[in-house]
């Protein structure tokens, strides 16, 4: 393929437009949520784009008002069972990865085969046995009642993402390392350790976007505070009376519950530096 | 530094199949020693063992005098450089330098590793890369690196791993000086793994021919090519390699010994036709420059030779020498011994022309028919059916490694004077 470089004028324009078409078509609902979450009860009505005059109110709904205690507890049980799961899921896909791309032993492509299979388990044809096992052995409503579901969505692509990874670090490193007089250990934490860390990380924030984001779980295996995640809890938002519709305070959360994914993606930038093992074995 | 000595050494993998097989080897202090043979020989696994990444299967390896079988790498105190450099790609090239002496904590001082880390680097002309990562580095220059690594620390031994294949030609060429320019001044014991017959020739104090697995000859590089031990060994050293012509031992019109071959009759000295005259059919081993234009053979050396006749299919000229092809009809009992030899040694070609170094002065052109004269006295024979070389002379052999073996001594001594 032709690099950029390549294009002529005409081509340039034509992925030009094209672009715009798409970032407009993917950013405007953020863009109306965003301005949503600024408008007042009344002004959500008018058919125009912006607030006619901005105002915290949605936030403060949510942050301190009527909504504080089910956005607050939602979004605390969101942040842990997330980074619990995330956690789990990083710890156990790094060793399976590093078996499937170290060793060889029967039955690693049925390992493979089976983290696929998993992922394309439908979850809502899973959710409703689970939620009958789940209030069976007590689990139902509960951190450790969503943590499991979730490793089921994130285990399978860590464990992909990972051993494709893995398989592209210069293990001879190891060996070098050995020889230059270190113990395996010091060799694994000096020589492959550094490489592999953008790769981990990277994994960590696909894995942590999916448990975020996760809507079918987080409603239907919770049925209070004890463990509902913000995207159930949008669904449990009120007016202040029955005929409004909390559209506002639904828009602000949405809004905050975007900040950190956000937040992370620029974070954690730098770390998924590609080509950081560029110059390792010959270019 | 210390010396390194192989004794039986066996490597089998789990399908049992003898990746190394009962190779012993004494590597004195202070030589260079070459490992040497087409891929899959077994060189690499062989080195891997004296470094301890491989486990030996069977069979006794010391280091200064003392068993390290069951030592980890770390412990056996040798440095290596690897084929693909494996330098730390997050590390700076002063860091990867110092890599190994960091690893040796609280042996040397900040200062001393700095000091150390910078003469290397001056050594090796990496003074201004020396806060660069690897990635930004050149072949040669991540090369240089890694032998910088290796020279940072007081090893018994260095060990190569095919380290210029991934240079281009005239690169390979200028690290291959470096190295050896190293290795003397340094004087420290290494072993060095290539396929490359031009590296093993030029670097090695003696050089160890394997093929599958099996060590075929070491000597030094005189001997490996004055007195091969067979025919493997033979077709491997030396480039353009050595022609086979295959032949039966006779005697001719005028009672003299000669070698009947498709090519015409090669008078051969008489201690060769004896070695010879057993055999239903030999192989005559005959190097490309061992053949000259009659024409410009000087008077007193022409009796040590023979003359044919033959013509020429094409030439090729270098500049400094040419090369002629003559081809030939193989005689049908030795194409399977040519055959099998070709793929020992990687290369497919059936060996049915013979090659002739020329004089590049000379004008002939392909499709001329010359008078080649031949230097019988250099000529080996080599008994096809179990490729041994009939007529090797031992002695003169071992002479040749004696010969370098005391080169190599005053080239220490001088050095030792000069420090």
């Amino acid at each position: 393929m032709a690099g950029s470089s390549g294009l002529t004028g005409r081509q340039k324009l034509g992925w030009a437009a094209v672009s715009v078409v798409i970032l407009v078509y993917a950013l405007f609902p953020v863009a109306a949520i965003f301005a949503n979450s600024f408008k007042t009860q009344a002004d959500l009505g008018n058919p125009t784009f912006w607030p006619s005059n901005w105002t915290w109110g949605n936030y403060q709904e949510i942050f301190v008002g009527g909504a504080q205690e089910l956005f607050l507890t939602a979004l605390r049980n969101s942040i842990g069972i997330t980074l619990i799961a995330t956690f789990i899921a990083v710890v156990l896909a790094t060793l399976c990865a590093y078996a499937i791309a170290r060793m060889d032993f029967p039955g690693k492509r049925f390992v493979l085969g089976t983290a696929l299979a998993v992922s394309i388990f439908p979850v809502i044809s899973v959710v409703t046995p689970l939620f009958n096992l789940w209030r069976t052995i007590g689990l139902y409503d509960t951190w450790l009642g969503l943590i499991i579901p979730y490793l089921s969505l994130t285990l399978p692509i860590s464990i992909w993402t990972l051993s494709a990874f893995f398989r592209q670090i210069p293990w001879e490193l190891e060996q070098a390392a050995q020889v230059d007089g270190a113990t395996q250990w010091q060799a694994f934490r000096k020589a492959i350790v550094p490489l592999a860390a953008p790769g981990v990380f990277t994994t960590a924030i696909i894995a942590f976007f999916i448990a975020w984001n996760d809507f079918v779980y987080g409603i239907s295996l919770t049925s209070t505070e004890a463990a509902r995640p913000v995207p159930a809890a949008l669904a449990f938002f009120t007016g202040a009376s029955q005929f409004e519709e909390p559209t506002g305070a639904i828009s602000a959360a949405a809004i905050v519950v975007t900040i950190p994914v956000v937040l992370l993606v620029l974070l954690f930038q730098r770390q998924i530096v590609s080509g950081l093992t560029q110059g390792a074995v010959k270019g | 530094m210390a010396s390194i000595t192989l004794k039986n050494i066996v490597k089998k993998y789990g399908d049992g199949y003898p990746a190394v097989n009962d190779v012993s080897i004494d590597i004195d202090d202070g030589e260079f020693v070459i490992l040497v043979g087409p891929s899959g020989c077994g060189k690499s696994t062989l080195l891997r063992m004296i470094v301890g990444l491989e486990d030996i299967t069977d069979g006794e390896l010391l280091i200064g005098g003392e068993r390290v079988n069951e030592k980890a790498p770390r412990d056996r105190n040798l440095a290596m450089v690897f084929q693909n450099y494996a330098l730390y790609p997050h590390l700076t090239v002063f860091e990867n330098i110092a890599f190994p002496m960091r690893l040796a904590k609280g042996q040397f001082s900040e200062d001393e590793v700095k000091e150390k880390v910078n003469q290397a680097a001056k050594l090796l002309e990496l003074t201004e890369h020396l806060e660069r990562k690897p990635g930004n580095l050149s072949g040669g220059q991540r090369q240089r690196v890694a032998m910088g690594r290796a020279i940072v620390r007081d090893a018994n031994a260095f060990l190569f791993d095919e380290p210029l294949s991934n240079l281009d030609a005239k690169l390979r060429g200028q690290m291959r000086a470096e190295i050896s320019r190293l290795q003397r001044s340094l004087n420290t014991t290494s072993v060095y793994v290539t396929h490359d017959q031009t590296e093993a020739m030029t670097l090695g104090d003696r050089v160890a021919v394997l093929k599958k697995g099996v060590l075929q000859q070491i000597a030094s590089p005189r001997e490996l090519y004055e007195q091969p031990a067979n025919l493997f060994v033979a077709g491997f050293i030396g480039a353009p390699s050595m022609n086979f012509l295959p032949g039966t031992v006779e005697t001719n019109s005028a009672g003299n010994p000669c070698l009947s071959t498709p090519l015409g009759e090669i008078e051969l000295p008489e201690h060769l036709a004896a070695a010879g005259k057993d055999k239903e059919i030999v192989l005559a081993g005959i190097r490309p420059e061992f053949f000259e234009e009659a024409s410009q053979v000087e008077e007193r050396r022409r009796g040590h030779g023979s003359v044919i006749s033959a013509e020429l299919s094409h030439v090729e000229w270098l500049g400094n020498e040419q090369y002629g092809y003559i081809g030939y009809e193989n005689d049908p009992r030795v194409v399977e011994t040519l055959q099998r030899l070709a793929e020992d040694m990687d290369s497919d070609d059936l060996r049915t022309q013979l090659v002739v170094a020329l004089d590049a002065m000379s004008r002939v052109r392909g499709g001329d028919t010359i008078d080649l004269w031949v230097e019988t006295r250099r000529i080996h024979l080599f008994d096809p059916a179990t490729g041994e070389n009939l007529t090797r002379d031992a002695e003169a052999g071992a002479e040749l490694t004696r010969l370098a073996a005391e080169d190599r001594k005053r080239d220490r001594e001088r050095q030792a004077s000069r420090d």
